[in-house]
């Protein structure tokens, strides 16, 4: 198959496209315009619906109309929008409603810095928006992962009815790469008849709604979405080992991080040290039982975990590790982007520290 | 031999609701009910109810419904009627809702001239919530949050939607009605059927603002009440067409 040239952001906005997206709505915010730019000429030619939105409040509430309305939907944004789009999130899930969400992360707290950043992992993976509710989190380390992970994310939307993020940091979205296009097979998803469409034949109505006034009612929802959850957490973990078999440190990253990270081990493996990367593709679920399993082997002296923040994703690399193995870490923020020096250097001083 | 003369619209839902005696959120659903009825359209509409005493609109107006965030149902409405434009699609706002969380949706909306309809209800006050001071209550009106009544220099004037909206290109019509009397509820019927009518000639976005009572927040009988939103509510919001953009100005 031939090879072509994207750009992260258009890539995602492509491959949404190319997966059945027929409604997007968006505000602008460094570093992901080029989606919704790219969609506003796109979608009218997919026969889909573009507008741009006065707010990203406005925008996921639009996503949720259109996905109410059983249309495949997607908005995207950075940091600062998506703590907007966390009211929305809350009710796509109290409503059970799918729909994909991209964060093209950047630097907080507040307006923070337009660089690239990792900082948004616990609003993602732990708060998406009030109430017991929990989103699939997706982070790709490259366009073609990008473009791959947006076609799982509206079927895992559709499959679990639940909203889905894919959650790349701002250098993913302004990186160009090779990618290939692959032929998807059409997954088999479940009709969507809860859709508010119009009514049935038999002149039954649909009410899509996250209102349980009845506690006890609104508590049996929250154990049937519980139990959905612990389904999603046994059935969709994604994640990558590469040369962690008998390594003697294992760096855990996601995202660009873990590509600086792949940088590392290949520097250090010249010096005769063996080191493995662990890459977690879903964040929610975090793979935490092969990273467990990884981690007590003999050989492995450490755990780093490479963030570009000061230290989320640690807190499950920890969860995982659970005290076998010393679990450093080493963080940069928002557009400091780690260099495969720093990570090196890293893992030349925890060696240090072991052998004294 | 018996004869009917009058029965329950098939566009109402064979339930109980929940609203307190006098309030006029039931009689506004029974005269959406009876024109989605006359008009066809049961099979079809999409209505969106926002938080607000009337979230539970889709238990009683028998088409199919969208519960929608506090303020956000004009960005809900959006989502379903641009991806399904043959679709009547409505939202059905209280005041608290439309003219104070929820303005960038609803100024919005109209400005785009999406081609959904908004009924909205102001009663001049929270509802839901417990009677505290909405955007559209009045000067002096005594609210659980304006107790000594609301203060123009603390909380300015209240807000007419309705002429503030029609400012918009986006806006194809806008009328204020009051359910009051059966004179004014039959021409708020006239009015809600001509908003759903436009809506399906796809000229704009159509807005039918209707003065409603909430006896319970403002501490009234239901016939009090009435008699206050012919009064007084509607001395401040005159009532009749803001504008009709198929008639020239
Ligand atoms: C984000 C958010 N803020 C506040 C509330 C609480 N709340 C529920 S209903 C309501 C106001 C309802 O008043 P109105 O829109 O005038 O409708 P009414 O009840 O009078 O019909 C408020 C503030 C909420 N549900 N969500
Ligand atoms: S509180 Fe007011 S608006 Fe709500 S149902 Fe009662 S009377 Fe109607």
């Amino acid at each position: 198959m031939q090879k072509e040239l994207w750009k992260g952001n258009e890539a995602i906005a492509e491959a949404a496209v190319r997966a059945g997206c027929r409604a997007y709505f968006g505000y602008p915010i460094t570093p992901q315009n080029e989606i919704p730019e790219y969609m506003s000429v796109r979608m009218p030619e997919a026969g889909g619906v573009f507008v741009q939105a006065e707010s990203e409040i406005a925008a996921i509430n639009m996503v949720y109309g259109a996905a109410a309305a059983g249309v495949r939907a997607m908005t995207s944004s950075s940091s600062p929008g998506i703590s907007l789009k966390q009211e929305g999130i809350s009710y796509l899930i109290g409503a059970e409603l799918p729909a994909v969400i991209v964060n093209m992360m950047r630097g907080g707290p507040g307006l923070g810095t337009i660089q690239a950043g990792q900082a948004d992992y616990f609003q993602a993976t732990r708060s998406p928006g009030h109430g017991d509710g929990r989103m699939i989190v997706l982070a790709p380390s490259g366009i073609q992962e990008a473009a791959d992970l947006v076609a799982e994310a509206f079927d895992l939307a559709d499959i679990y009815r639940n909203p889905v993020m894919i959650l790349a940091d701002g250098m993913i979205g302004q990186m160009m790469e090779p990618i290939v296009w692959h032929e998807r097979k059409p997954a088999e998803l479940p009709p969507k008849d809860w859709a508010a469409l119009g009514r049935e034949g038999d002149g039954r109505t649909h009410f899509v709604t996250s209102l349980r006034l009845q506690s006890a009612e609104n508590e049996v929802f929250n154990q049937q979405l519980m139990g959905k959850y612990q389904q999603i957490a046994r059935d969709e973990v994604r994640w990558e080992a590469i040369d962690c078999q008998d390594a003697q440190i294992i760096i855990v990253a996601y995202g660009t991080t873990a590509r600086i990270c792949q940088s590392a081990a290949r520097k250090l493996k010249q010096e005769g040290i063996r080191v493995g990367v662990f890459r977690p593709i879903g964040l929610w679920p975090y793979p935490y039982e092969a990273l467990r399993k990884l981690a007590e082997q003999d050989t492995v002296r450490s755990v780093l975990t490479v963030e570009m923040s000061l230290g989320q994703m640690v807190e499950d690399v920890r969860l995982a590790v659970c005290g076998v193995k010393p679990t450093p870490f080493y963080g940069r923020t928002g557009g400091m982007i780690p260099e495969t020096e720093q990570v090196a250097d890293q893992v030349h001083q925890i060696l240090r520290e072991v052998k004294a | 031999m018996s004869q009917i003369v009058y029965q329950r619209s098939p566009g109402l839902k064979d339930v109980e609701t929940h609203y307190c005696p006098g309030c006029h959120h039931g009689i506004v659903h029974k005269l959406i009910a009876e024109v989605l009825t006359e008009m066809d359209l049961l099979d079809t509409a999409v209505g969106v109810c926002p938080v607000g005493c009337s979230v539970l609109a889709g238990n009683y107006i028998n088409c199919d419904f969208i519960e929608a965030a506090h303020g956000r149902a004009p960005a809900v409405a959006t989502g379903v009627k641009r991806t399904h434009p043959e679709l009547p699609v409505f939202t059905y706002q209280g005041d608290g809702d439309l003219a104070s969380i929820g303005t960038a949706e609803i100024v919005h909306a109209t400005m785009r001239g999406e081609k959904f309809t908004t009924i909205f209800i102001n009663n001049a006050i929270y509802g839901m919530t417990g009677g505290q001071m909405a955007p559209t209550t009045l000067e002096g009106q005594k609210s659980t949050t304006s107790q000594s009544g609301r203060d123009r220099k603390i909380h300015g004037l209240p807000v007419r939607m309705a002429e503030m909206l029609a400012t918009l290109d986006g806006m194809a019509y806008a009328e204020r009605v009051c359910v009051a009397d059966i004179p004014s509820l039959n021409k708020a019927k006239r009015a809600i059927k001509k908003a759903f009518t436009l809506q399906q000639k796809g000229i704009g976005f159509t807005f039918i603002e209707v003065l409603s009572t909430c006896p319970t927040n403002w501490g009234m009988s239901p016939v009090e009440a009435g008699r206050w939103v012919q009064s007084t509510m509607s001395q401040y919001y005159p009532l009749g067409v803001v504008k009709d953009a198929e008639v020239p100005a």
